[in-house]
């Protein structure tokens, strides 16, 4: 079964890439956000975390890390009945356009 | 730290911010958090000041406190052993901000160094890091070439980082698979007995506390 | 009936890890499942993340413990040191005994 985020001892030869990025505005505030939502029924982490394992192989390679907790966090948020897909998928899309008709 | 929308104020009346309009485009993954934190806002689970003052928190903890603790075991065999069995304690003893909900705090263990052991650690599973005593760990530790490199090969990773041990010294990695976080103690540097804790913190970097390196040497250190 | 399952090793013991390929959620990377190490420490009990990662409880809490590996044994050309260890914290329903130890309670 493949479990991309298992990640130990995969072959590769990569050097590590010691550069480091300044974290994007929306990485810092997933980040806070994290912190500031109460603690719902569920242990977030855990739940956050298998959503994260759920990205398949293909994806999880090419994701950058916040990206890949941006699924964990919706994870969490869909499981908790916080939030539906449904509704982030259109809030999505109206952001999309209020900027692009703002250009 | 810069921000990619080049202003960072809040409304601090729970509105969303308006300012999508002048803004580069995100890209999916920004407008997909920016949606989820509008929602989240508008549905009244939290309120844009939280996030931005929890973001300005975030931001307080740097690698220095760390080496402030290390530097202040180094110096004191007593507060050295309180460290070790409690490093959330012993941060509080020195005056840092605990975090609001330290019980669910995941525990910190250190590892402590010495002649004939060397720890490195890792997260394969999902980088983990003790953020608590440290802050935001450097991209390279959550990078996928470090999380399958670190077990397979320590000694190669620490080679990049300017690191060759002798072959007795056993280079012990610690994989953080479940709740508990790891921090190292790097080995105290000879030629360091009459430096202050503050000079001493200068040697401790943050890729000392991880594994990669060790502390600094006293005449490679920064001036005082 | 308790919350939590009974530690069944101490330090010293050796152990094999279970080689399951389980579906879901599981904290037990591949590298180190069907291998044989050394109990080193009780961490204590914890609730399973297994369980909590779907929306469990989590109960019976679970003893997670400190093993640690010899590095040349857990990889083909290891390229490192003949010394060199890995430990890696593991719960307990993870692992088998190895040596003929019973437990009394």
């Amino acid at each position: 079964m493949d479990k991309p985020h298992d990640r130990g001892g995969w072959e590769t030869d990569e050097s590590i890439d010691q550069s480091e990025h300044p974290a994007m505005d929306w990485e810092r505030r997933l980040a806070a956000l994290g912190r500031v939502l109460p603690p719902g029924r569920f242990m977030s982490t855990d739940v956050s975390r298998r959503g994260i394992e759920s990205i398949p192989a293909d994806q999880y390679g090419s994701m950058a890390y916040w990206e890949r907790r941006l699924v964990g966090m919706e994870t969490r948020l869909v499981d908790e009945g916080i939030l539906t897909k449904e509704e982030i998928d259109q809030k999505a899309a109206e952001l999309e356009e209020r900027w692009e008709a703002s250009q | 730290m810069s921000t990619h929308d080049g202003h960072d104020h809040d409304h601090g009346d729970g509105e969303p911010h308006p300012g999508m309009a002048g803004d580069a485009s995100l890209g999916y993954y920004g407008t997909r958090y920016r949606a989820i934190e509008a929602l989240l806002i508008e549905k009244g689970v939290c309120t844009l000041s939280e996030i931005n003052a929890a973001a300005a928190r975030q931001e307080t903890r740097t690698p220095m406190d760390g080496a402030r603790m290390i530097a202040h075991a180094w110096v004191d065999p007593e507060f050295k052993q309180r460290f070790i069995s409690d490093p959330l304690a012993a941060m509080g003893e020195l005056g840092y901000r605990l975090p609001d909900n330290v019980v669910d705090t995941p525990k910190i263990t250190v590892l402590e160094n010495d002649e004939d052991v060397h720890h490195l650690v890792v997260c394969t599973l999902c980088s983990c890091y003790p953020g608590t005593l440290l802050g935001a760990p450097p991209d390279w530790y959550k990078s996928l070439a470090y999380r399958s490199r670190a077990v397979k090969d320590p000694r190669g990773v620490m080679h990049e980082f300017g690191l060759d041990l002798a072959d007795e010294i056993e280079v012990r990695v610690q994989d953080s698979t479940a709740d508990l976080r790891y921090i190292v103690m790097p080995k105290r540097p000879a030629g360091t007995e009459d430096m202050s804790q503050e000079q001493l913190a200068q040697l401790i970097t943050r890729d000392s506390m991880i594994g990669v390196s060790e502390a600094l040497e006293p005449d490679r250190s920064p001036a005082a | 009936m308790s919350g939590a399952t009974l530690p069944k090793y101490e330090p010293g013991d050796r152990v094999r890890v279970s080689s399951e390929e389980p579906e879901g959620h599981c904290r037990t990377p591949r590298y180190v499942q069907g291998r044989q190490g050394t109990v080193r420490k009780l961490h204590g009990s914890f609730r399973n993340p297994e369980s909590l990662a779907y929306g469990g409880t989590g109960l019976p809490r679970q003893p997670l413990y400190l093993v640690e590996f010899g590095q040349p044994e857990l990889w083909k050309d290891y390229k490192g040191a003949a010394g060199d260890r890995l430990w890696i914290d593991l719960y307990q329903h993870w692992l088998e005994p190895l040596n003929d130890r019973r437990i009394s309670q």
